[in-house]
């Protein structure tokens, strides 16, 4: 009955038998309870690093000019169009002065007819004058006269109230001499008001700049204040930048910026912040600082996107930790530090970050503890760990 | 004493182990059935987890964010943060949409979230946390992008500087985690041509552009172009207080919706993939009954096919009970076997799904017992066969 069973098969079938224990093994191991939860660590080491703020802003001119008519009124022509260099005091546009030059031409007959009038009332002055002198010696000799009886009483009154009808006629003439004046003076401050407002029809430009909106054609009309021409100095363009107000800690006129354009997204630009504006936005929670070129690159454009890096000092040497090591347990932030070999959990107190992902830890640890920073799952205290140097295949 | 089993076995042990395997492929399909049902509701859970949330403040009468569509303003969150048992509160958004690197194509989750509050992924696999407030990005891996590559969403290029794993969404969406303004922003904003078409609407709209008040249109034209809403405001409650006492008041007062992390389970788990789980499970009991039913066919042929052999065991007078036993022995054997071959084959091929799947050991533990009592009760069949046969027919035949 016993027959003896080949060696081959015996080895055969034990063989599988490994193998199938090897697999249950591995399958253990690998993904039951019992498998070790893969983190990478790192070593807390004392340092410094400089940090930075990141803000997102758009192009804007720092001096932009609307202009407009003062009156409403029409366009009649406009005379520069966008993308034009303007100078400073260059005709721009006009509006339609209507019966303004009528207006002007009439108040300048009135001012000549008053011209004329005074003409008129001087001559009268003058008469007037010859008049008074020639009464005054009349007056004289027939008082001398009236003195030697040579004549009544009688005749030297009446020569005398002649004399004092002659003086106020000479007074009165005066006064029409002054009155045609003040009436010329009058018309010229007139004439001048319309000429004010002649003039103010022709829109000049205020200071040297570009042109970079048109925003009525000859025939619009417009109400006062409404723009026809927008006006910018492309010498002051400036970053309006956007600073999240949860990391704008340390923002100071003078930090040194690079601006990174939308447009060519490859270089960075020197600048410097040169204004905080003193009201955040509530809304959306941003500061905003005013970022300027050092020099100003050709073909920017108003409105374009930029990014900002602000540059702030160094930071005093502290223990500094990857911010992906800093985990939250409850309402406590701290990291797992591994002691001989298990995790736990550790609080840390946590100062300046930087846009690199470092961040300082104040408090809590010691230069040379073991700190995991990447890790497959959520940690917890019981759980066994193994340390590898990379978790994800694809890590550069 | 020899073991008949054992030298049977030996004997054809060829066969034995085909058919073992053969069954233990059998077996491994229906644990990874069981692993499928199993990942979708992790993965459920796991976006509960992962939010780290206690309570889920949504629009009233909704049962967003993942279930529904809830909109909320982003000035909410603050009024929130002033209720008593209230420790941290924080605005979120989800959008499901497709995310390019080059060409390759993702189907994924966006989700927006502020910065070291809850929402934020807690643990990471590789790179490092946002620390910029603006285009950046950290993705789960299933969504393939690496470390450093620049991603598309919408407009804007974001850099990947994180890994996660096992972020994905109630669908088994892998997440891309970005800053909560830019998520606002890609939520709300259309292609450029949409945008151009709608200044040109609204100018031509005489109410809203008027000669006499300049400024109307450009201040209509920048109203509609913002957009403040958020889907959900996920709150941490304070030690000491339950979720329950912190919602009521959010209820009541805030006239929001507020759901505590059981009821948001009860809405995924049972309401959000309540059809497509069932669905696998009924195709997992089908498959378990099949499995079962090959399993007790394969013993009871596999005796049949050795009942001239026992008929000469019966002849020379072998008892009862060792027949029986070498039968069971064997079954045993074969179920043993295959599901070792089962469950390393479902371990090894796991991974390899597009969508998680969840081997549980408590499911291998009853997966086992289940294939030893099936191969046990399809033996007692194959049993009674090979003890009624008649021992003549060693010689008749």
């Amino acid at each position: 009955m016993k027959r003896a069973t080949p060696l081959s098969r015996r080895i055969g079938l034990l063989l599988m038998l490994l193998v199938l224990l090897a697999g249950m093994a591995y399958v253990a191991l690998r993904s039951g309870p019992l498998a070790p939860t893969r983190v990478t660590v790192v070593h807390a080491a004392s340092g410094s690093f400089a940090p930075s703020l990141f803000g997102i802003g758009t192009v804007e001119a720092r001096r932009s000019v609307l202009i407009g008519p003062t009156a409403a009124g029409r366009v009649v022509r406009v005379l520069v169009d966008v993308g034009d260099r303007v100078k400073a005091g260059q005709l721009l546009a006009e509006m339609d002065p209507v019966d303004l030059d009528q207006r002007l031409a009439a108040q300048q007959a009135a001012l000549a007819r008053a011209g004329s009038t005074a003409s008129a009332v001087q001559a009268q002055l003058r008469d007037t004058t010859a008049r008074r002198e020639m009464t005054r010696l009349a007056t004289q000799r027939t008082i001398e006269l009236g003195r030697q009886n040579f004549i009544s009483t009688g005749a030297v009154e009446a020569k005398l109230q002649e004399q004092t009808s002659a003086d106020a006629a000479l007074s009165a003439a005066e006064s029409n001499l002054a009155a045609a004046r003040q009436d010329l003076q009058r018309l010229g401050a007139e004439r001048d008001a319309l000429q004010q407002q002649r003039d103010r029809l022709r829109l000049l430009a205020p200071a040297d700049g570009l042109v970079i909106s048109r925003d009525a054609e000859a025939g619009t009309t417009l109400v006062a204040g409404q723009p026809v021409l927008r006006l910018i100095d492309p010498s002051s363009l400036w970053i309006r930048t956007r600073l999240d107000q949860g990391r704008s800690a340390g923002l100071a006129v003078g930090l040194p910026a690079q601006i990174v354009m939308r447009a060519n997204p490859g270089q960075a630009l020197p600048g410097r912040l040169v204004r905080i504006e003193a009201v955040s936005d509530s809304i959306t929670e941003e500061r905003v600082a005013q970022v300027a070129f050092d020099a100003l690159p050709p073909g920017v454009s108003v409105g374009e996107l930029a990014e900002v890096t602000l540059q702030l000092a160094q930071t005093s040497p502290a223990i500094v930790l990857p911010n992906a090591s800093l985990q939250r347990l409850g309402d406590r932030l701290g990291v797992w530090r591994l002691v001989d070999g298990s995790p736990s959990f550790v609080p840390v107190r946590i100062g300046q970050a930087s846009l690199d992902g470092q961040v300082q830890v104040l408090e809590g640890l010691r230069s040379g503890d073991a700190v995991v920073v990447h890790s497959e799952r959520a940690l917890n205290a019981a759980m066994r760990v193994k340390v590898v140097p990379a978790l994800a295949a694809n890590t550069p | 004493m020899i073991s008949l089993a054992g030298r049977d076995i030996l004997h054809g042990w060829g066969k034995f182990v085909l058919t073992a395997i053969g069954l233990g492929l059998l077996i491994g399909v229906t644990l990874t059935m069981a692993g499928v049902y199993r990942g979708m509701v992790d993965d459920a859970r796991a976006l509960l987890v992962n939010s780290g949330a206690d309570l889920w403040v949504v629009q009233q009468e909704t049962q967003g964010p993942y279930a529904e569509a809830s909109s909320l303003r982003d000035d909410v969150v603050r009024s929130v943060l002033g209720l008593p048992g209230v420790a941290r509160a924080a605005n979120v958004t989800y959008l499901t949409m497709q995310v390019t690197q080059g060409a390759h194509e993702v189907r994924a989750m966006v989700v927006g979230f502020e910065s070291g509050q809850p929402g934020e992924p807690g643990h990471l696999l590789a790179g490092r946390h946002i620390t910029r407030s603006h285009y950046e990005a950290v993705v789960d891996e299933r969504t393939g992008f690496k470390l450093g590559q620049q991603i598309r969403i919408r407009r804007h290029d974001y850099t990947v500087v994180g890994m996660t794993r096992r972020m994905v969404s109630s669908g088994g969406d892998p997440m891309v985690f970005i800053p909560l303004p830019d998520a606002q922003q890609a939520q709300f904003l259309k292609d450029n041509d949409a945008i151009l078409n709608e200044r040109a609407r609204t100018a031509a709209n005489p109410a809203l552009n008027r000669p006499g008040v300049p400024g109307l249109l450009d201040a209509v034209l920048a109203a509609q172009s913002s957009n403040h809403n958020v889907n959900a405001v996920l709150v941490q409650v304070q030690p000491g207080y339950r979720a329950d006492e912190v919602a009521a008041p959010i209820r009541r007062w805030k006239h929001l919706e507020a759901y505590t992390r059981v009821q948001m389970e009860e809405i995924l788990v049972a309401k959000l993939i309540a059809t497509a789980a069932r669905q696998i499970a009924m195709f997992l009991v089908i498959l378990a009954f099949v499995s079962a039913a090959i399993v007790a066919f394969i013993i009871y042929t596999m005796t049949l096919g050795k009942i001239r052999e026992i008929a000469v065991l019966k002849l020379i007078g072998t008892r009862n009970t060792t027949i029986a036993g070498m039968i069971l022995q064997q079954a045993l054997g074969l179920g043993l076997i295959g599901f070792i071959v089962g469950k390393v084959v479902a371990t090894v091929w796991a991974p390899v799904f597009p969508k998680y799947v969840l081997l549980e050991s408590g499911d291998a533990l009853s997966g086992l017992l289940a294939v030893m009592l099936i191969c046990a009760l399809a033996s007692t069949l194959a049993i009674r066969v090979a003890l009624k046969v008649d021992p003549a027919e060693a010689i008749g035949g």
